[in-house]
């Protein structure tokens, strides 16, 4: 009779190989997931104090497109082609740039948003944003407002509606 | 027998030229497909305004001009570009330049490394970007993407057998100076070159822009015709002659209509016909270009490399 003959060291060592693989792969996952994590916060917290030390006057700034029902709308379509790539199509943040949906962003006068628009936050990843002309940066600030408001429909397939 | 060999020629140089820049175009851009992305593109072709690619994005851009030539055959020349930002304040850029003059051949002129930063962190009312660039080039290089010192016209009508023989380093510095006032973007470009040769001095020129989209308002629907797609301008540039003989004798100088059209889809053209300003300049450069924005292409790179979006 032919016995079966299990080579164990053998297999012992493979088994002990594809664990060590796995426990390498899951550690370099979560030290990545970690490191994405903290980028985002670091960014969120740039954005925040790029939003707190707009100057009094540029606070005080007052839409050019309030009045316009399609501000938010036109503000909508620019967020998908300009924003949504580091802000995500959510606004909800990536990697690259912070979630748009926060508290501090929330509560931000739009005159604020208008100035970080304008000025970026260069040192920290986010372009200046003057090379769109006035009108379109205020009818951004229209799109990231209707984020917030109840009230407001924000414009279908956009970053509000998902 | 050679009547007819010239004939086929120019139309195998042409196929060449648009192989080029077919291939250039098309390297990049399927090997890590990287979402296109849709930028406020400006006009210009000479020019520079203040603004920078914005982080890991890459813009892939070719470029053709073509001059009429005084004492001299008529020209194609052609470039392609690769811009990336680096960071929000740092964009690089690579160059690859080539010619066809009719009835001569078709030659590849060298390549170009550039680079622009921002020192400024917020905006201001004008607006100063550093340019560095270092040109490996051949004489035969047409591309006119700046004109300096005493260039003129009739350096290009040397045949592209002989002046392909000549290779230059230099060394280019621009100030560009960039503002943005109620929709209009107003640039102005001193030029400084140094050709590494120490026989040789220093060159100095200059560009100037206008321009502003012709719609300041974004309308609510995606469209490809909406006015806001379109930024119209003008631009002029010319030499200022060098540290031996500065001053405008012998210098040449072009006044340009620009347009740029920014397709949602990712795509901006460009098209310029220039105008020579004086006897010793072209009489006439058509400059059309055709460019595409990928945003998120560093990121792609690196999660090539494994790492995590």
């Amino acid at each position: 009779m032919t016995r079966l003959r299990i080579p164990v060291v053998p297999g012992a060592v493979l088994l002990l190989a594809v664990a060590c693989g796995f426990a390498l792969f899951g550690s370099a996952a979560r030290a990545q997931q970690e490191q994405a994590q903290q980028e985002q916060a670091q960014s969120t917290r740039n954005f925040h104090n790029a939003l707190a030390k707009a100057p009094e006057k540029a606070r005080a700034m007052h839409s050019q497109v309030e009045t316009e029902p399609d501000a938010a709308a036109a503000g909508g379509k620019l967020f998908d082609l300009h924003c949504a790539e580091c802000h995500g199509k959510k606004a909800g943040g990536t990697r690259r740039g912070p979630s748009l949906l926060s508290l501090e962003m929330q509560q931000a006068p739009p005159g604020a948003i208008f100035w970080v628009l304008t000025n970026g936050v260069v040192r920290h990843g986010m372009p200046v944003w003057s090379k769109l002309p006035e009108p379109q940066r205020w009818q951004l600030v229209a799109f990231l407002q209707s984020l917030r408001s109840p009230g407001r429909q924000p414009p279908p397939g956009s970053a509000g509606q998902q | 027998m050679n009547e007819a060999r010239n004939a086929v020629r120019p139309a195998v140089a042409s196929r060449l030229h648009l192989r080029f820049a077919a291939l250039l175009l098309a390297a990049l851009a399927p090997l890590l497909a990287p979402s296109p992305a849709h930028a406020q593109e400006s006009p210009y072709i000479v020019t520079y305004d203040h603004y920078l690619e914005e982080p890991g994005s890459l813009e892939v851009e070719y470029y053709s001009t073509l001059g009429t030539q005084r004492g001299g055959k008529a020209f194609h020349s052609f470039w392609a570009e690769f811009e990336y930002g680096v960071k929000a304040w740092w964009t690089t850029e690579f160059y690859l330049d080539g010619q066809t003059t009719f009835n001569q051949s078709t030659v590849f002129t060298g390549f170009r490394w550039e680079n622009r930063l921002r020192p400024l962190a917020r905006e201001h009312l004008v607006n100063p970007i550093l340019y560095i660039e270092y040109e490996h080039t051949k004489a035969s290089d047409k591309i006119l993407k700046e004109v300096e010192g005493h260039d003129v016209e009739a350096d290009y009508a040397v045949p592209n057998s002989v002046s392909n023989r000549d290779q230059d380093h230099e060394l280019e510095f621009k100030l560009l100076l960039s503002s943005q006032v109620k929709g209009w973007n107003i640039a102005l470009n001193p030029l400084f070159v140094k050709n590494l040769s120490p026989s040789e001095p220093w060159e100095f020129g200059y560009a100037l822009g206008l321009s502003r989209p012709l719609g300041l308002k974004a309308s609510p629907q995606r469209c490809n015709f909406c006015p806001e797609n379109f930024i119209a301008g003008v631009e002029m540039y010319g030499g200022l002659g060098d540290s031996r003989s500065p001053g405008l004798n012998q210098t040449s100088h072009y006044l340009a209509p620009v347009l740029a059209w920014n397709l949602p889809s990712g795509w901006t053209l460009r098209l310029s016909p220039g105008f020579g300003l004086n006897d010793t300049s072209h009489q006439f450069l058509l400059r059309w270009g055709v460019s595409r924005e990928f945003a998120g292409f560093g990121a792609a790179v690196r999660r090539l490399f494994g790492a995590s979006r």
